[in-house]
């Protein structure tokens, strides 16, 4: 990514001047849920060189046909407003709303967790989950599969105990975010 | 095959009475049943298209039948795909409409690509529409299928694949408003085979659905407002204007032209801004950025107040970053926001349109009775007119060979008065035109500046000239670059085009020669133009009239000559093959630290390890 990349002092390039610090930002992109869509802004992030790090999809508005992509992406602040302006250039794009500078956004992320084991291992894992408030969906006599919801660290948190009691496999919705408060985006 | 089924059609048509008439009536919100195909060409005679540069192919065959049997919209047919897209370009850079395009599936589309992506990096407004395959086939690895949106996706500003024939009247249309507002671009609209023969009910939509398409022309009052507050109290200030004063129109060069003179600022533009301020003003300092003047880019290192007008701080123009205009507050008026802090941090930024802009900030001015400091001014322009003694773009003249600057400079004492457009390719011809051909009027200028494509010039040209038949249209042109799309030289003789190829043949890909010497220790890998051919026999090959001059004192007579044949012209114009291009800002440096053509400064000394790095 820009920031990451450190070119020689005397660059012509844009990220000679970067001295800023790279922050993360999560992003909400009402778009028209049309075919592509997702490829525009997808295809955005990296021929420009930014960073995706968590995208959720889904339609939001059935009868509009409108999708709501909430983004996590890092830059310094010069990039992320870079994307933000790109993103919004795009004609199937309503609306870019920087929840990070929004003011107070919630942001949820869901996880299914496999884990495997027999004895203490498996009564930990359950003692665990029920510590995280995660919820059993799924069990056989050696293996449970817990659904957790909650802040991104919370579930890395959680992923992280379950290691070393026979964690099997980890699928993550990314996150979604919403303001709070009574208006919409 | 299809010869002979193209004739079958034709034999039908004349025992038949054509079924649809197209014209381009006004009462075309009444909806009418047509083909998809027919829907193309009368969207196209709705939009006011008069010509449209296309090739065919088995892909859309039913649009070249619908082009058949209408006269509104002419056809002109060139010789590869990337032509058809320059010419295009050059149609719309010069007359300020969109240009347009039809091409074939596959390769058809990928061999525009080119010249979208050009018009994207320029932004040229263009429509291009490209045949796919039948619905049932598209991702089926069918013959002359390409993924023609996923390809040039990235390279417009918008693209459409039609899967619905209810869709197509409301996409063509929408294609036109998009390609032509807000920030100009390219639009392609792909129209699989099927949709082309299906039958549907064509109207021109009033309104487009599209919520989230409204770019903004007009700008807040607060920034102009402190924009101009900032302009009254300047001390050494300068106006830096671009390609968007010619997007936005003549309007907005005749504003900027108010403005400038109302505060009498110094004024320069990048290379795709030629032609909005008038190079014969005293006010004008010429060209500035890589091969700007050395007063140009000294007032832009020095200045204390920047006014960016319709430009976006490129690398060619900024050259080293961290030392770009150091110590001035700068003005930034762009109608695309995403142009804005993107390399250069900016203290006012103004999003709008330029001549609505320009507009306000006159008026503002004017009502307000703002006056420029102007003392400070005058002690500025002192400073400026020092930088402009150094005669930064002077060479030294020859009477044995041609010098290239000198033969510039001919080609424009002797067309300066006629109704002439410039086209070029891309290179060390480039940069000389820019410098020595001076123009005074929008819209007069067509070059390829953010992608740099060779070959663009003479297809462009053929653009310009239809779209201008009584116009003196020359291409300026490199004997590398030209050769890129040289087949284009039978386009203009088909449709008796009597565009002037005006080559500076160094015999040398002369940018990439100049390049090695600087940086590469004078090992020319690759860029001497072996085994060329000869220009003159080439253009009596393609029925067009060749001319060689080898001496300076043949070039007036030789430029006349040419001037005065009404036929397409190749013009050989052999020069010194030896000549580099200055003054130049080396890789890496400042504003402040040119090279110039006199200087004697060693060159291996101008340029760091580091900025042997950079493009």
């Amino acid at each position: 990514m820009n920031a990451n990349a450190t070119p020689p002092s005397t660059s012509h390039y844009p990220t000679a001047t970067n001295v800023q610090k790279p922050e993360t930002h999560t992003l909400s992109v009402l778009v028209d849920n049309e075919p592509g869509v997702l490829a525009r802004v997808i295809g955005l992030f990296s021929g420009r060189g930014y960073n995706i790090e968590s995208l959720t999809v889904s339609e939001t508005e059935h009868a509009k046909h409108q999708s709501l992509i909430t983004v996590v992406t890092t830059g310094t602040p010069m990039v992320i407003e870079q994307i933000k302006n790109q993103l919004d250039r795009l004609v199937p794009v309503h609306r870019v709303v920087d929840m990070t500078t929004s003011g107070k956004a919630i942001e949820r992320e869901l996880a299914m967790v496999k884990v495997r084991g027999k004895g203490d291992n498996r009564v930990e894992a359950l003692r665990l989950a029920d510590a995280f408030r995660a919820r059993v969906i799924d069990a056989t006599t050696e293996s449970f599969v817990f659904e957790i919801t909650g802040k991104s660290d919370k579930i890395e948190q959680f992923v992280a105990l379950m290691l070393p009691l026979g964690l099997v496999e980890v699928s993550r919705t990314g996150i979604a975010a919403i303001a709070r408060g009574p208006d919409p985006m | 095959m299809v010869a002979a089924e193209q004739q079958k059609r034709q034999d039908e048509r004349k025992r038949k009475p054509i079924m649809t008439k197209h014209t381009a009536t006004n009462d075309t919100t009444e909806p009418r049943q047509m083909t998809g195909a027919e829907m193309v060409i009368q969207a196209m005679a709705d939009q006011g298209v008069k010509h449209l540069f296309g090739y065919p192919g088995g892909a859309v065959l039913p649009i070249y039948d619908a082009l058949f049997a209408q006269k509104d919209v002419r056809h002109i047919l060139v010789r590869h795909e990337q032509g058809a897209v320059h010419a295009a370009e050059g149609y719309a850079r010069s007359t300020g409409k969109v240009g347009c395009v039809l091409v074939t599936s596959g390769p058809g589309a990928t061999n525009a690509v080119t010249g979208l992506t050009d018009a994207l990096c320029d932004s040229i407004p263009l429509v291009c529409i490209t045949g796919q395959v039948p619905t049932h086939l598209i991702g089926n690895d069918a013959f002359q299928e390409c993924d023609t949106v996923g390809i040039t996706r990235p390279c417009t500003k918008h693209n459409y694949l039609v899967k619905r024939i209810e869709d197509l009247p409301r996409v063509l249309h929408e294609a036109f408003h998009i390609a032509a507002s807000g920030r100009p671009g390219p639009v392609v609209v792909d129209i699989p085979k099927d949709i082309q023969f299906a039958t549907g009910m064509y109207s021109r939509p009033t309104e487009f659905p599209h919520t989230g398409y409204h770019p903004k022309v007009k700008a807040d009052p607060a920034p102009i407002r402190a924009a101009i507050e900032l302009m009254a109290r300047a001390k050494k200030p300068i106006f830096y204007t671009g390609g968007g004063v010619i997007n936005s129109g003549p309007q907005a060069s005749k504003l900027l032209r108010e403005l400038v003179q109302a505060t009498g600022f110094p004024i320069t533009s990048t290379l795709m801004g030629l032609g909005a301020y008038p190079a014969a003003d005293p006010q004008w300092l010429g060209m500035l950025g890589m091969h700007g003047t050395l007063e140009a880019n000294m007032a832009m290192h020095d200045c204390d107040v920047m006014v960016c007008v319709g430009a976006r701080f490129d690398d060619r123009i900024t050259g080293r970053l961290d030392a770009f205009s150091p110590n001035s507050k700068k003005i930034h008026i762009d109608i695309d926001p995403s142009s804005i802090n993107k390399n250069v941090h900016v203290d006012i930024p103004i999003i709008g349109d330029c001549a609505h802009v320009l507009q306000d900030m006159l008026h503002l001015w004017k009502s307000e009775k703002k006056q420029a400091d102007k003392k400070a001014i005058g002690d500025w322009w002192k400073q400026v007119d020092k930088w402009r003694a150094r005669k930064s773009l002077s060479y030294r003249p020859s009477n044995e060979v041609i010098k290239p600057q000198y033969a510039i400079q001919r080609l424009f004492e002797l067309t300066k008065d006629r109704d002439t457009y410039i086209t070029t390719e891309v290179g060390q011809h480039q940069m000389w035109a820019a410098q020595f051909y001076h123009f005074n009027e929008p819209n007069r200028w067509m070059t390829s500046g953010g992608l740099g494509t060779m070959g663009y010039g003479l297809p462009a040209s053929v653009g310009v000239q239809l779209a201008h038949p009584k116009a003196l249209v020359i291409d300026i042109a490199g004997e590398a670059s030209v050769q890129m799309t040289m087949q284009e030289l039978s386009t203009a003789v088909q449709y008796r085009l009597p565009i002037k190829i005006f080559i500076l043949n160094n015999s040398y890909m002369g940018m990439v020669r100049q390049w090695q010497e600087l940086l590469h220790g004078s090992r020319y890998s690759e860029s001497y133009s072996e085994a060329l051919p000869d220009f003159v026999k080439l253009a009596e090959a393609m029925h067009a009239v060749g001319i060689r001059c080898e001496k300076p004192g043949d070039l007036d007579h030789a430029i006349k000559e040419m001037i005065d044949i009404d036929r397409p012209v190749l013009f050989d114009c052999v020069v010194d093959k030896a000549e580099n291009c200055f003054p130049m800002i080396p890789s890496g440096k400042a504003h402040n630290e040119m090279i110039l053509g006199d200087s004697g400064v060693s060159l291996d000394d101008a340029i760091t390890e580091e900025g042997k790095m950079l493009v």
